[in-house]
């Protein structure tokens, strides 16, 4: 057995209550139930985790420490001194990030006729699109309706998800599975075509299409892929430091930086489409994360200090089964898909303690409340915490071969480390997952800034204040196609004044003067990982290179 | 700020409690201690290097941190994703993150999935020697020769089943003899498989018949317009659709 001894007592207990668990499913919770273990459990609820916004469209909002830091910190460039007038680049579309939104706002763009140029920060396709296992969501069978996708989107995000959004997501979902099945996706499906779905979290019906557990990186492999057959102009390696507007406020642009040779490029752009996903690499209350290196929330600093509102960015969407054991895997993603193919959670005792299909904030909660108020998690030797998912229990329910068939990436992923999820149960804890609001849109993809469209995870309202699996892959299609129209249409009737970094001096002045500039830089672009001393050793010092 | 000297000592508290031990590697040819149990990717980052190349999703998906190493006394080479691969006392390693290789472009639209698709695009994989490089490399274990020996005939359904797992890493093309981008043919091969060997699901179609003569308008602007309180209400009473516990049906092939 490749768990440590003083897990062993209670992995028997686990195989113990396994042939009456088969029988049990836990209930439900009332949604009063649900609402007393979010306020007590859930860490968007520690109040002390959050601080109001000093300036900007959203001032006096509470959003994580983490996120105001980069909000009340300097840009990267110093408007005085920068050159605006040095056109690197000139193009209708310019489109940050190549994650899925990104792509897909390219490949729709460019079917408008227009100049397309993507810019992202590292290889192209190095996002969390690409990490995605479980699946997207879409209400095409019939038994199901875009009415009820509705209903569960909704409800999943307690009821304030700005409603033109959330229809637009139900609606056009059947088109965007249409077009990826065109693409050449290679979905699940039966021999006659048939979508092979199950459930996901907070799902009424069996809705979530997957790729086997690649489903992301089907997709984002396909969409790049597609790209590359129509060549669209990308620049990898170069990040957007800041956006640019015109003398009339529109926005006009973006400066990149260049992380080779650290130069600095200037690209004028009829339109500009934010695609730079979400926020893990915050480590939001010192989380782990399941996020890619560069999940450094730099389109929401960007487009706040241009002037864009943001939503729901007091909450954060814990992935309920992070890793927890082994150590060198910590934060890792378990993907929803494993409940969905019917593990339970369970405590130090083997117990169930919730329905492991309820929302995610509820089991994160849930999690939390066993590990902690009553005392009944998993304890690894370095002091982790965590509790049981029953891996086995797939193979027991479906017939011997589903999880390797269903689940390669994860069964490769632990085999590493010696464990055999089709015959142990895996350590899981809750990990930073994904950023629940982001920038204000409409059903238009547009921000109140003229000339500036945001897609995908960088985007907040479609969600409400909480995510259900299987719908940020289609978010980042439906509103990446849509932002791809958008932008594209309006570049041909677009016309740029003189470009301009104003609106950086301004938010500046607007920090200094309520005492809140601090003394960080913004966006970060890429976290840090060297070790402390690593760290002091480059203290005091100018960088060569 | 905490001075070098604390954290050092820190540190090596921490590591008489949890990380019993320092080991030496070789960064690139240079040599670094650090402590055991880290995968490559968290080596380095000890070690000081602040990452851009050979990095990515950090979590074995995107194919950024190939990586290749040897240990002491041993000639071989070993190949491994940094982000998935634990380090080794005496390990000698460098990152391959970028390896040129030459992708086809075509109209999907325009092919058919049989026949000499592959060899039209990619004839180099006729140069193929059978020497198993590819396989021995792959860090994702996948039979990389058997699906080029299927792309030579044609194969699509096979090329797309035997491939579905590449990460687009760049190993395999890295060591081949007869210079060939894996990574690309089998690309080809998934997209004519989904396009043209799967059958367009019928359900979707007319879902989507549905849609566009606008028969969930009214159901959905009614929603749209609902309090809070009448959707919750709504939401308690939803029938939820019994998971699915018969036996998943086989793979179709
Ligand atoms: C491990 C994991 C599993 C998931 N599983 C599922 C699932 O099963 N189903 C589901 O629906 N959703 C899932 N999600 C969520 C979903 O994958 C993401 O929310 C979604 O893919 C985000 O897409 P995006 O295009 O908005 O952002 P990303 O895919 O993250 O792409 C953003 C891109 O922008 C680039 N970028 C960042 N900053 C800049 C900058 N300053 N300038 C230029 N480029 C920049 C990044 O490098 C990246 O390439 C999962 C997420 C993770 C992390
Ligand atoms: S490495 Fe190249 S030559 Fe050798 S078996 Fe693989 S494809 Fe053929
Ligand atoms: S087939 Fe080649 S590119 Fe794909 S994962 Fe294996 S070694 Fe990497
Ligand atoms: S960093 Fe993506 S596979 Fe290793």
């Amino acid at each position: 057995m490749p768990y440590p001894e003083c897990m062993h007592a209670s992995l028997l207990a686990v195989e113990a209550t396994r042939a009456r668990r088969l029988k049990e499913t836990m209930p439900r919770m009332s949604l009063a139930a649900k609402q007393q273990v979010l306020e007590s459990f859930h860490p968007d609820y520690r109040a002390e985790s959050f601080r109001p916004l000093a300036v900007g469209p959203n001032r006096g909002d509470r959003v994580p420490h983490e996120l105001a830091d980069l909000l009340e910190a300097r840009s990267r460039i110093d408007p005085a001194m920068f050159d605006v007038t040095r056109i690197d680049y000139d193009t209708d579309v310019l489109i940050l990030g190549g994650g899925g939104a990104g792509t897909a706002a390219a490949l729709t763009a460019a079917e408008q006729g227009v100049r397309v140029l993507l810019a992202t920060k590292l290889r192209w396709g190095d996002s969390n699109t690409i990490m995605a296992q479980g699946g997207i969501q879409a209400a095409d069978k019939e038994n199901d309706s875009p009415a009820q996708h509705y209903l569960d989107l909704v409800g999943g995000g307690g009821f304030v998800n700005i409603p033109e959004l959330a229809r637009a997501l139900v609606t056009d979902a059947p088109a965007i599975i249409r077009w990826l099945e065109e693409l050449g996706v290679m979905f699940d499906k039966e021999p006659d075509g048939t979508m092979r779905t199950v459930h996901g979290g907070g799902t009424s019906r069996r809705r979530m299409h997957s790729c086997r557990d690649y489903t992301g990186m089907e997709i984002m492999r396909v969409l790049r892929d597609e790209a590359r057959n129509r060549g669209i102009q990308v620049l990898e390696f170069s990040p957007a430091v800041e956006l640019l507007l015109d003398e009339s406020g529109q926005c006009a642009g973006a400066i990149l930086c260049d992380l080779e040779t650290e130069e600095f490029f200037v690209v004028r752009a009829r339109s500009t489409i934010i695609a730079t996903g979400g926020m893990g690499r915050l480590h939001v209350q010192g989380f782990p994360t399941t996020n890619h290196y560069g999940a450094t929330a730099d389109g929401i600093v960007l487009a706040y200090r241009a002037g864009a509102r943001l939503v729901f960015m007091d909450t954060v969407q814990y992935h309920p089964t992070g890793v927890a054991y082994p150590e060198q895997i910590l934060g890792q993603l378990v993907t929803e898909k494993v409940r969905g193919l019917g593990a339970q959670l369970l405590n130090v005792e083997g117990e169930q303690f919730v329905n492991e299909l309820e929302t995610r904030d509820l089991v994160s909660a849930a999690i939390i409340r066993e590990c902690t108020q009553r005392n009944r998690g998993v304890v690894t030797p370095t002091g982790m915490l965590g509790v049981w998912l029953d891996t086995p229990m797939i193979d027991i329910k479906r017939g011997p071969g589903t999880t390797a068939r269903a689940l390669p990436a994860m069964v490769r992923q632990y085999k590493r480390y010696g464990i055999d999820i089709t015959s142990e149960p895996i350590l899981v804890y809750p990990t930073q997952h994904y950023q629940n609001g982001g920038i204000l849109i409409n059903e238009r993809a547009e921000t109140s800034i003229p000339g500036l469209y945001v897609a995908g995870e960088a985007s907040g309202g479609v969600h409400g204040r909480n995510r259900l699996m299987g719908n940020s892959l289609l978010d980042i299609l439906v509103f990446g196609r849509r932002a791809g129209q958008t932008a594209a249409r309006a570049a041909l009737q677009t016309r740029l004044g003189a470009l301009t970094l104003r609106h950086v001096e301004q938010y500046h002045h607007a920090l200094a003067a309520t005492g809140s500039l601090n003394g960080l830089i913004a966006p970060m672009i890429l976290p840090d990982y060297t070790s402390p001393a690593s760290k002091i050793r480059r203290q005091g010092g100018i960088p060569i290179g | 700020m905490e001075t070098l000297v604390e954290v050092l000592e820190k540190q090596s508290e921490l590591n008489e409690a949890v990380q019993p031990r320092l080991i030496s590697i070789s960064i690139a040819g240079k040599r670094y201690a650090v402590p055991e149990g880290l995968t490559i990717l968290k080596a380095l980052e000890y070690a000081g290097y602040r990452l851009v190349r050979g990095v990515g999703c950090r979590g074995g998906f995107c194919g950024a941190c190939a990586t290749v190493y040897r240990v002491a006394d041993d000639y071989r080479l070993k190949i491994g994703l940094a982000c998935q691969t634990m380090i080794e006392e005496n390990m000698y390693l460098t990152q391959i993150p970028f390896y040129p290789a030459q992708k086809a472009t075509y109209d999907l639209r325009a092919l058919r999935p049989a026949g000499d698709v592959f060899i039209r695009f990619y004839p180099e994989i006729l140069r193929c020697l059978q020497c198993n490089t590819c396989r021995k490399v792959c860090p994702q274990d996948l039979d990389v020769m058997r699906y080029i020996a299927a792309a030579q005939r044609g194969e699509v359904d096979r090329v797309a089943d035997l491939s579905f797992d590449c990460l687009q890493c760049g190993l395999c093309a890295s060591r081949c003899p007869a210079e060939i981008a894996h990574y690309h043919v089998a690309q080809l091969g998934r997209r004519l498989y989904g396009r043209y060997r799967q059958p367009l699901a019928a359900h979707l179609s007319r879902r989507l018949a549905e849609i566009t003569e606008g028969q969930f308008d009214d159901e959905l602007s009614r929603l749209q317009r609902m309090s809070r309180q009448e959707l919750e209400s709504l939401y308690a009473q939803r029938e939820i659709e019994p998971e699915e516990t018969t036996p998943a049906k086989k793979d179709e092939d």
